[in-house]
């Protein structure tokens, strides 16, 4: 239940953001992290953002994130 | 699992192996305190790629599972009662009460909604200001910051006719109360990743100290849950008994501490009936006094009758760490996931389901 994906920022209007879900769009509050802004990764739970995340550590898990989904694909 | 073929978790194994050859003949034992972990241990069957002396045990990680039966109950009569609308997360619509389920007064004709975010309820109220919506709320740290920002939205838009059932939990308590029990001996926690998210690593300081157990944050990949493993049995191996942070990427030792502000703006610590624990202090959340008027029990006067199980579950057991679901008579017989009759086989993230739906019967 505590499931949470992680999510990129890509609009931004008062407390709700437009995210990316690797590729699908949709809703979440961001009232819940500090200063977010536009371009920040987030990790998403209920609708909500609950944490977010520097790029530079959001490029090293995208990597991983990849290379796990390339190796479960079988690629 | 195919991605175990890649070389970093071939990696992580042989370490594992390492350090439980040198602590053999000692056997370990490491407690998960997550459904979701309990989920992705199966599904990347980790579990049968264990060293023999290191034993995995589901705790009570999966908020519909340790939700009190009578807190289901009350659910249920809310529900059918005119004008009401009863919202709550999707597993737990399922789950059997003493004598019905959400799902059966649903079909009975109840106004029961299953949402994704609490925040759908507060559009269901708005959308209908002459329905009564009742929010369900579970969850632990995690989702309960979600809940207090969606509940003083309706405070702060003076939204009347969303109320909200209060069944929230902190699992800290949890954990100490199954230490302290002494009825299972641990050697570790795989701590919940995204609990953690919002707690920080800090909150499981006391009891690493108190009780000398190691425990480790970690993430929810193969990879993950295999160095969580590693690093606890490390710790093992060099007597430590430490918080470490395996989940980095999105974990740290203070937390989201906007989030904890949120939850303490509406909420307050209570104690708690955990299905199959018992009462633990200060392990729930009630509505702050100043609150009253969305606390669905107080505004509609209705009682959470006393805890009750269903005669031969024995989900108890199994969310103490005390038995495997094969252990219980009823599971695969009388209880299946087609026709539960303990939470544990309801929730996708119950061990029940897990252990039904991933064959190790």
């Amino acid at each position: 239940m505590c499931l949470s994906v992680p999510a990129k920022i890509v609009e931004l209007q008062g407390r709700l953001a437009t995210v990316d879900v690797m590729g699908n769009r949709r809703e979440a509050d961001v009232s819940l992290v500090d200063e977010p802004q536009l371009g920040d990764y987030v990790l998403v739970h209920a609708g909500f953002a609950i944490q977010k995340m520097t790029a530079e550590d959001a490029a090293e898990s995208l990597k991983l994130w990849e290379e796990i989904a390339r190796v479960e694909l079988g690629e | 699992m195919s991605s175990l073929a890649s070389s970093r978790p071939t990696d992580l194994l042989r370490r594992i192996e390492e350090r439980a050859a040198r602590l053999a003949p000692r056997a370990v034992r490491f407690m998960e305190v997550c459904g979701t972990h309990t989920m992705a241990l199966f599904r990347s069957g980790i579990r049968a790629m264990l060293p023999p002396n290191v034993k995995l045990l589901s705790g009570p990680g999966c908020p519909v599972c340790v939700t009190p039966m009578g807190v289901v109950d009350a659910a249920i009569e809310i529900a059918r009662r005119p004008g009401s609308c009863l919202a709550t997360f999707g597993d737990m619509v399922r789950v059997p009460g003493s004598a019905s389920s959400l799902e059966r007064a649903k079909a009975e004709g109840a106004d029961v909604r299953m949402v994704y975010s609490p925040l759908d309820a507060l559009k269901l109220a708005e959308a209908d200001p002459g329905r009564m919506v009742v929010f369900f709320a579970i969850g632990f740290e995690t989702t309960t910051p979600t809940i207090a920002a969606t509940l003083a939205y309706a405070r702060d838009r003076g939204l009347k006719n969303l109320l909200f059932l209060a069944a929230n939990k902190v699992i800290p308590p949890a954990m100490e109360a199954i230490l302290a029990g002494g009825e299972v001996k641990l050697d570790g926690f795989i701590c919940p990743g995204h609990v953690s998210v919002i707690t920080g690593s800090a909150v499981y300081e006391p009891l690493a100290a108190k009780y000398r157990v190691p425990c480790v944050v970690t993430g929810f990949e193969a990879e993950d849950i295999l160095e969580g493993i590693a690093m606890l049995l490390l710790q093992a191996v060099e007597g430590r008994a430490e918080v470490e942070v395996q989940y980095e990427r999105w974990v740290s030792r203070e937390g989201n501490a906007k989030a904890r502000e949120r939850v303490n703006e509406v909420f307050e610590p209570c104690d708690a009936a955990w299905r199959g624990l018992g009462t633990i202090p200060a392990s729930g959340l009630a509505l702050r006094p100043e609150l009253r008027a969305h606390d669905a029990l107080a505004v509609l006067g209705v009682e959470v009758p006393p805890e009750l199980e269903n005669p031969g579950c024995s989900c108890g057991a199994v969310l103490r760490g005390l038995i495997e679901p094969p252990e219980c008579p009823l599971f695969a017989s009388r209880c299946t996931p087609a026709t539960p009759v303990g939470p544990c086989m309801v929730s996708t993230e119950g061990s029940c389901a897990a252990f039904y739906k991933y064959g190790e019967r």
